[in-house]
């Protein structure tokens, strides 16, 4: 193959104005060339353009890659929506540049505060999805409130020394555990939550009731170190 | 499920719902990969051989779904049924063991959860196959998740299957709980699957059962009104290699190996929850 017969020159434009540089070609062989440039383009056809964040397409592939990993490993995983509350009056009172500005600051607010195994992704205009895996109902509830409080705590400066505060609202739902479950019934749940979260005056966080069972540590160990005496069988049913 | 809309059979009150005719026998487990589908699709050929008429409604929540382990074609779902692109009857499949079944879909029963109309569904189609069949085996996901719990309160008999290893015990003992609090149900009936020793099942069960009786026994405890949940060790299928021959092999182990140890004890789990449970009127 000839590397002077593909257009190229399209490839480095568009990774050039996405602030990524071509790949080297020298020292590569032609298909490790060609792999390089691929891996770039996937990781920018991964990518919001004006957060950075992963976009709606690569939130899809994790969610559902997160799905599989619950049902086999019935870890628990949160679903969080998070959306910027007001927004249609920023845009309205500042014009779509400061909304921009707003959508960008929430998005490095997000990304502070999530471990590197979460998922960051904007969902779509001011809303954004995280997926945070192997994360129990206890810590959740945390994990959230320190996002809303994140937010709210950071201002974002405008020009013109104007300061724009702002708060979200966010929803959690968590994948049902052993279950393989759908990515779309899972956005429905954690979308529910976000606007009842709305509804409730935004700038707070809800999340779906999960059924919990709990095994105390004296229960384990009745279950596993204490043995029944002889004779002392009542309740179970012999299988006769 | 504190949702006023799920009039039929809400988890919360108690109801166990009865069916014209038909059993309807769910089997759950508190853990993924204890072969809860394995146990399904050869308790359902078990049954068959012993002359009941048998679907097995495979909620399709699991990680081995029955169309996979069976090689299973078409692969019509309620899906189809219920968006109008197919009949009921033509999601009825014919599986190798003679048994029917039935394919959920991929995320039914969590739509079902989540939209009325979809749970209003789910319920006249029960209504509607229930009374077709001497039982309906329906193969639950595993765990406690809302999901999971919905179908089972869509079953009048619970049959669990647990493992001896700690962890699948510590599981299904956290969901006997939430079903002798949610659901209140009286009797859970186990088996266990992989069972290394004789006896192992009936050592569990009784373990299960005093640990039960101790910590949620107290009359005061509202939770179970006062009331125990009892287990029924209904018997061991022991851990036999030719078990994960017949998985490899996509085969009932009734047929692949009918004189195994594992297939002579799901025979004589079948018979007793045909003598227990299907039609104890029988016997009598």
């Amino acid at each position: 193959m000839n590397l002077e017969q593909l257009q190229l020159d399209r490839v480095q434009a568009l990774l050039a104005q996405a602030g990524q540089s071509l790949p080297e070609s020298a020292g590569k062989t032609d298909v490790a060339f060609i792999q390089s440039l691929l891996d770039a383009l996937c990781e920018l056809s991964s990518r919001d353009p004006l957060t950075g964040l992963l976009n709606r397409r690569h939130f899809m592939l994790s969610l559902e890659r997160e799905i599989d990993r619950v049902a086999r490993a019935g870890e628990p995983a949160l679903l969080l929506m998070v959306d910027i509350d007001h927004f249609k009056g920023i845009n309205d009172t500042h014009g779509h540049v400061v909304g921009d500005a707003a959508i960008r600051a929430v998005a490095r607010v997000l990304g502070d505060c999530v471990r590197p195994m979460d998922t960051v992704a904007r969902y779509g205009g001011e809303e954004f999805a995280l997926i945070f895996p192997n994360c129990p109902p206890a810590f959740a509830r945390v994990v959230a409130e320190r996002i809303r409080q994140s937010v709210e705590a950071t201002p974002v400066e405008l020009p013109g020394g104007q300061v724009l505060r702002l708060t979200v609202s966010c929803g959690g739902a968590f994948a049902p555990a052993w279950i393989r479950s759908h990515a779309l019934a899972w956005i429905e749940r954690a979308d529910a939550q976000m606007y009842l979260a709305k509804a409730a005056g935004r700038n707070r966080v809800n999340l779906e009731e999960q059924p919990e069972s709990t095994v105390s540590a004296e229960e384990k160990r009745f279950l596993f170190e204490w043995k029944p005496e002889p004779g002392d069988m009542m309740g179970a049913e012999p299988s006769t | 499920m504190s949702d006023p809309t799920n009039t039929k059979t809400p988890a919360g009150t108690g109801a166990v719902p009865t069916f014209a005719k038909g059993k309807v026998v769910a089997i759950t487990s508190g853990k993924g990969g204890v072969g809860k589908t394995f146990v399904s699709a050869n308790l359902a050929a078990a049954l068959t051989r012993r002359g009941l008429k048998v679907l097995v409604l495979d909620a399709d929540l699991g990680l081995a779904n029955l169309d996979v382990v069976l090689n299973l074609y078409p692969k019509i779902t309620l899906h189809d049924v219920f968006s109008g692109k197919a009949a009921l009857d033509d999601a009825i499949i014919k599986a190798p063991g003679g048994f029917s079944v039935i394919l959920a879909g991929s995320g039914l029963v969590e739509y079902s959860r989540l939209t009325a109309e979809v749970r209003e569904d789910f319920l006249k189609l029960m209504a509607t196959i229930v009374p077709r069949y001497d039982v309906v085996l329906l193969d639950t996901g595993a765990g406690i998740s809302d999901v999971v719990l919905f179908a089972i309160s869509l079953a009048s008999e619970i049959l669990m299957v647990a493992t001896p290893e700690p962890t699948s015990l510590t599981d299904a003992y956290a969901t006997i709980k939430v079903l002798a609090a949610q659901q209140q149900r009286q009797q859970i009936r186990l088996v266990v699957n992989q069972a290394v020793r004789p006896g192992d099942g009936r050592n569990i069960t009784n373990q299960l059962q005093q640990v039960l009786n101790r910590f949620l026994g107290a009359p005061a405890d509202a939770a179970t009104g006062g009331k125990v949940i009892r287990l029924v060790h209904m018997g061991d299928i022991p851990s036999d290699q030719s078990v994960k021959d017949a998985v490899m092999r996509r085969q009932l182990l009734l047929t692949h190996a009918p004189g195994s140890p594992a297939a002579l004890a799901v025979a004589q789990i079948a018979g007793r929850l045909q003598d227990t449970v299907i039609s104890p009127e029988d016997r009598s």
